[in-house]
């Protein structure tokens, strides 16, 4: 009889294929000095003793990383593919909804291809291996994101307008750059302010802020595809949140001196991201036909409820609450209005529609925001439906201020005074630089230099930078804001006009009818 | 604060007067109007007298608010960075001390927007 207590073992527990698979895969350089290796490792200022000490509660290997990820491809496409076979798109409340994938598609799914290429860089960076096989998977995640993204909503494409260059926009188009700027200040950073700042501000603090919606927004509007790569992502996105919390505890837990540093990091990053996130808040309240909840509702419970306890939580590493936070807090009241009244009025240079809220939808806004609506946009945008009604629609045509940083409109309000736009001014080398916010300019005097080069849409407009080869500013009916919205490449009239008689409306309608009736298709 | 870096960190500002052809960048906000989102964003010559601004560009970026044509210019309370700005309109924009991204702002006393809500 064989010895069974003895015998050796033919498959490894969890913890030693992590232990050999992951752990036991690093080594210390010799022909080369490990500075040289990693060059990127101390430059921040984070001092580090000992990466064994770095834990990964989800102790993933690679091979059981590849097996998890392909059966969820499999079951992702599935539905895909029979949401796009049965027209499910017709099955959506209405063609109004389309317009916030529009948004996620030029603003979000670039975002997950550059977190690809973040990670990947991190991972490869970071002198621990705990950590590099962490971000080497999270980078893969972020790659599979972006293409289950596009894949989803390129079935949008072939019927609806405005889906058509995403990619192109997103490093051209003005409200584009906010999102896009946001990123490429986080992976031109060095690899440990880049995991604060996406892997923890982002990926912890904010993430429920952006996925939820517009994933439950799918769900509530009827659109299968949306909601499929939304729960596709679910699984890794706990796995990224965990990341980010391991990363801000081990920086913390390594040295006192990692606290000042790590504390400014989260200021900026939760004030830039949550800039970011004003565009949620108006697809939130404003874009959804069937509305999910408020952005104050959302906010309340995934920044204040959750987010609350987390600084509870890290209040042992002496770690306090961003700066910006209680002004975040009180701008929910009026943060999703003054955006879509920024969209609505630069409808000609958007590749998605805009509208004026119905009635109907009014009276929501009110009930939502008991305090703010009533008093402070409801008399804009009546009057704005009156133009409407006059055949005047308000088309705003001259190109706003932005701020240094978040490069958004300065469109925020002073904290405490909704009538009052909020200006931040700094001096740098003789130069004049604007900021939105206290948490922009905060940002701005941290980094002068490295602000001062951002490639603001309207001064590069203004420089003559943003027309196509084919443009002649000499020619006597040169129209150079026409010209831009070509360079964008947006389908000009089709793209970027009112929802109200889009081709968007007009062809939902007649398509769903066809479902319904025996009525001759239009057009 | 100095941007850390592995290497000499310095660059050009992106926005500078010369590569705009000289122009200056001005900034102009309507107090009590925020019908327009955001103050505007406007490329001047610097000789370009402050009236011509009054005149020819104002009532173009403006003008579509019912209170602007029942402005009295004569009334106008202008900033220049927040401070008190008291322009002369026949003389140039650098003749009344605005340089490149000044910011200013005008309130028109008694005109506060729809519903006198400041929209």
């Amino acid at each position: 009889m064989t010895d069974i207590a003895n015998a050796p073992k033919k498959k490894l527990g969890l913890k030693e294929r992590y232990a050999l698979m992951t752990r036991g895969l690093d080594w210390e350089t010799t022909y080369q000095p490990m500075e040289e290796v990693f060059p990127y490792a101390t430059y921040e200022g984070i001092k580090i003793h000992d990466w064994d000490k770095w834990e990964d509660p989800f102790r993933l290997t690679m091979d059981a990383y590849w097996k998890y990820q392909a059966e969820k491809e499999q079951k992702l496409y599935a539905i895909m593919d029979a949401f796009a076979q049965n027209n499910g798109h017709l099955g959506l409340t209405d063609a109004r909804y389309l317009n916030s994938l529009k948004l996620f598609l030029t603003g979000v799914s670039p975002l997950e291809y550059m977190a690809h290429r973040g990670f990947a860089h991190v991972g490869r960076q970071l002198p621990g291996v705990g950590a590099r096989v962490a971000c080497q998977m999270q980078s893969l995640d972020e790659l599979r994101h972006a293409q289950t993204q596009i894949h989803s909503m390129s079935n949008y494409n072939k019927l609806y307008d405005g889906f058509h260059s995403w990619r192109h926009m997103h490093d051209r188009v003005w409200y584009l750059s906010v999102p896009k700027s946001f990123f490429d200040d986080a992976i031109t950073a060095g690899p440990f302010e880049y995991m604060i700042a996406i892997g923890f501000s982002f990926e912890y603090v904010l993430t429920n802020l952006l996925f939820v919606p517009f994933i439950s927004g799918a769900a509530y509007n009827g659109d299968m595809g949306a909601m499929a790569f939304g729960f596709s992502a679910q699984s890794d996105e706990s796995r990224h949140m965990t990341l980010g919390l391991e990363a801000i505890k081990f920086m913390l837990e390594q040295d006192p001196d990692n606290l000042p540093i790590v504390q400014h990091w989260i200021d900026k990053w939760f004030w830039r991201g949550y800039r970011v996130l004003t565009l949620v808040a108006m697809m939130l309240d404003y874009m959804l036909p069937k509305k999910v909840m408020s952005w104050k509702e959302a906010w309340e419970i995934y920044a204040e409820e959750n987010g609350g306890a987390l600084f509870q939580d890290l209040a042992r590493y002496g770690i306090r609450p961003p700066l910006g936070w209680q002004q975040a807090c009180d701008d929910k009241e009026h943060l999703s209005h003054q955006a879509w009244s920024t969209f609505y009025q630069y409808q000609a240079a958007a590749p998605f529609h805009t509208w004026v809220p119905s009635e109907e939808d009014m009276a929501w806004e009110a009930e939502k925001y008991p305090d703010s609506f009533d008093k402070y946009y409801r008399p804009r945008f009546e009057a704005w439906a009156q133009m409407e009604a006059d055949g005047n629609r308000f088309n705003n045509g001259t190109l706003p201020m932005l701020c240094q940083v978040c490069q958004i409109p300065m469109l925020f309000t002073e904290p405490g005074d909704p009538t009052r736009i909020c200006y931040r001014e700094s001096e740098y080398k003789g130069e004049t630089y604007h900021t939105c916010s206290d948490g922009c300019k905060n940002i701005f005097d941290h980094e002068q230099e490295k602000y001062i080069q951002a490639w603001l849409p309207v001064h590069q407009i203004y420089q003559g930078n943003c027309f196509g080869p084919d443009a002649d500013p000499t020619a006597p009916d040169f129209n150079p804001l026409l010209e831009v919205i070509k360079w964008y490449r947006m389908n000009v009239g089709v793209d970027n006009r009112p929802y109200e008689g889009s081709e968007d409306q007009t062809n939902f309608q007649a398509w769903k009818q066809q479902t319904t009736s025996n009525a001759p298709a239009a057009g | 604060m100095a941007v850390k870096a592995l290497k000499e960190y310095v660059f050009e500002p992106a926005d500078t007067q010369a590569k705009l052809g000289g122009a200056q960048l001005t900034y102009i906000g309507w107090i009590d109007h925020l019908m327009f989102c955001a103050p505007f964003a406007f490329p001047f010559p610097p000789d370009m007298p402050f009236g011509a601004l009054l005149e020819a560009v104002l009532p173009g970026s403006f003008g579509q608010h019912p209170d602007f044509a029942k402005i009295d210019w004569s009334t106008v309370e202008w900033t220049k960075g927040g401070q008190p700005f008291h322009p002369d309109p026949s003389k140039s924009l650098a003749d009344n001390g605005m340089r490149h991204k000044d910011s200013l702002t005008f309130r028109t006393p008694g005109l506060t927007g729809f519903e006198g809500m400041s929209s």
